[in-house]
């Protein structure tokens, strides 16, 4: 195999994550998707790619290269801004999602997205994650202090806030409240999960503990993340997507892109030659 | 020889850069003496103010001024008891009518119009309202309600009130919810929450502070407007709690007892002008310490 020149340690997170070859069922199918901004600037120029279920999927490329554009079409969240535009088909289990008529509320319930910066609501650390799942479904509040519980456990934080619950988010440190971000997505039950660089504001030891939360959650989401960081993205996915100016350059199992990428450009970013 | 040479220019060097440090330090006294002069010139006024109100007004508090109503002009005795309920009602009055409707509009014009051209023209047309001269607003209403019911009465100052509210309210609410980060909106979208309750459960959450303030500083501002109730309440030297007749109030005492000759019509004066000043001062110190603590709060 041609090993590409790239870091030790981007080698070593490759080879710890070789060994799980079994191929999952597609999620997310991205059809030729291109994305204009209100003043018709083409930010995605056809984006062609598959997510696989209990799968996570990296997307990395310099800054600008439209990895953030594509995951905030996924939940359609680019709607908020009047203007912007998709073409194309994203097809969630089958159904185009990019539709007219497509319930936006419920489809962003089925599919979660966490944010670069931590974004408590202004409210107790219970009802942070209390909020989405009342949304949607009535439960009495046995049941749902079980959904709570079970979301922070799923999101490593219980036992840090559980004699706190009552106090406000807005008072935890920034990875904690990245933690309860990630828990209140995951306490709705979603099926796909976007990660927009989630820890790219954390300290390392919070890094750490995020990257571990997304290694357990790829068991049962179909994980979509954008991140800047090599090896995080090595790390933490089974697939790579390397983008660049808004086209898809290479999309292919992380271990591949990482240790023998098909174009030039794929290997001089994530050799660090440039991006 | 060199070495003196070099050490003449030396010497000359230091020279120079002693005199301009030196010129700096000189004008860096004066502007900073001239700011000190300005500062104590401004503060001079304020609290000479509040030094004669003090002195006034305390020798007129005491418990009759809370218990009479108003003496006739010229009279012996009395209080400020109905002139107190009439600016407690009508200012009440105003706040409940405006609050809801300020709060929606400032809510539209910032969320759901934004960067429209309806919302920069209405935006620009709350401005010049928020600016309006007072007097201008109380001939308005004084045309659109004390001329056609024919008489003057306590709704319509509270009608010309709550027009001078509206848009202090609607104003620090477009500021307060323009500081909440979109990226709370969009967290709280990308849960599926609808807009709606994005607004009313997260959004007016986060900002709640800065608009309860809004409101108290509408508060503050219109229990000291004379004009308007000049033109619309007018004054009432009884008791009276129809709100359908005149009804007195404490700026328009100030107004007409304060250029009474009589000792006791100025004594009463100057204690409605202290309490007046005393409520926008507490009204003002509450404001400032929940905008300022705001961000602590769950």
């Amino acid at each position: 195999m041609d090993m590409v020149n790239s870091s030790p340690d981007i080698r070593a997170a490759v080879a710890a994550t070789q060994g799980t070859p079994v191929e999952q069922p597609i999620k997310v199918h991205v059809k030729d998707v291109r994305f204009y901004y209100a003043n018709g600037y083409e930010a995605l120029k056809g984006i062609n790619l598959e997510l696989r279920d209990k799968t996570v999927t990296a997307f990395i490329g310099p800054s600008g290269c439209g990895k953030s554009t594509l995951l905030r079409i996924l939940n359609r969240i680019y709607d908020l801004y009047p203007g912007q535009r998709v073409t194309g088909e994203v097809l969630l289990d089958g159904r185009n999602i990019l539709g007219r008529d497509e319930d936006l509320n419920r489809l962003r319930a089925r599919i979660g997205m966490v944010f670069q910066k931590p974004t408590p609501f202004p409210m107790s650390i219970y009802e942070n994650i209390a909020f989405g799942i009342r949304l949607y479904e009535k439960i009495p509040k046995s049941e749902m202090d079980g959904r709570v519980e079970a979301a922070l456990r799923k999101a490593a934080l219980w036992d840090e806030v559980k004699e706190k619950l009552h106090q406000s988010g807005l008072g935890l440190s920034g990875g904690q409240q990245q933690r309860l971000c990630i828990a209140r997505a995951v306490a709705v039950k979603p099926s796909v999960l976007l990660l927009d660089e989630p820890a790219s504001a954390l300290d390392p030891i919070s890094t750490a503990k995020v990257e571990e939360l997304i290694e357990e959650l790829a068991n049962d989401y179909c994980i979509a993340i954008v991140t800047h960081n090599m090896q995080q993205a090595a790390r933490a996915s089974q697939y790579t997507a390397f983008m660049y100016l808004g086209e898809l350059i290479e999309f292919d199992r992380t271990d591949n892109i990482f240790t023998a990428p098909k174009n030039k450009r794929t290997q001089d970013y994530v050799t660090g030659r440039f991006g | 020889m060199t070495v003196t040479n070099t050490a003449g220019s030396a010497d000359l060097n230091g020279g120079a850069a002693s005199r301009i440090e030196a010129r700096r330090k000189v004008g860096n006294l004066i502007a900073l003496g001239l700011s000190i002069v300005a500062t104590l010139f401004g503060l001079f006024f304020l609290v000479s103010i509040l030094i004669t109100l003090l002195i006034q007004g305390f020798s007129a508090i005491s418990p009759s001024l809370f218990l009479e109503n108003l003496p006739p002009l010229g009279g012996e005795g009395g209080g400020l008891a109905n002139a107190i309920f009439g600016s407690v009602a009508m200012t009440v009055v105003a706040i409940i009518v405006a609050t809801p409707i300020g709060i929606l509009a400032g809510t539209y014009l910032t969320e759901y119009a934004r960067g429209g051209k309806l919302a920069e023209v209405a935006k620009f047309i709350n401005d010049v309202l928020l600016s309006a001269p007072s007097i201008i607003i109380g001939l308005f209403v004084y045309t659109i309600l004390v001329l056609p019911i024919g008489h003057f009465s306590a709704w319509s100052g509270a009608a010309a009130l709550g027009i001078i509210a509206l848009p202090v309210i609607n104003r620090t609410t477009q500021d307060m919810l323009g500081l909440v980060p979109n990226a709370l909106r969009e967290a709280a979208a990308a849960l599926g929450t609808p807009r709606w309750k994005t607004m009313t459960h997260v959004i007016y959450r986060a900002a709640r502070s800065g608009i309860v303030t809004g409101v108290l500083l509408a508060v503050a501002r219109i229990s000291g407007e004379t004009a308007p109730l000049l033109f619309t309440a007018l004054n009432n030297q009884f008791w009276s709690t129809d709100m359908g007749q005149p009804m007195g109030n404490l700026p328009n005492v100030i107004f007409q007892y304060a250029t009474a000759a009589d000792a006791n019509s100025q004594r009463i004066a100057w204690g409605a002008a202290l309490l007046i000043t005393v409520t926008i001062l507490v009204i003002n110190i509450v404001a400032r310490a929940l905008s300022g603590g705001g961000k602590q709060q769950v």
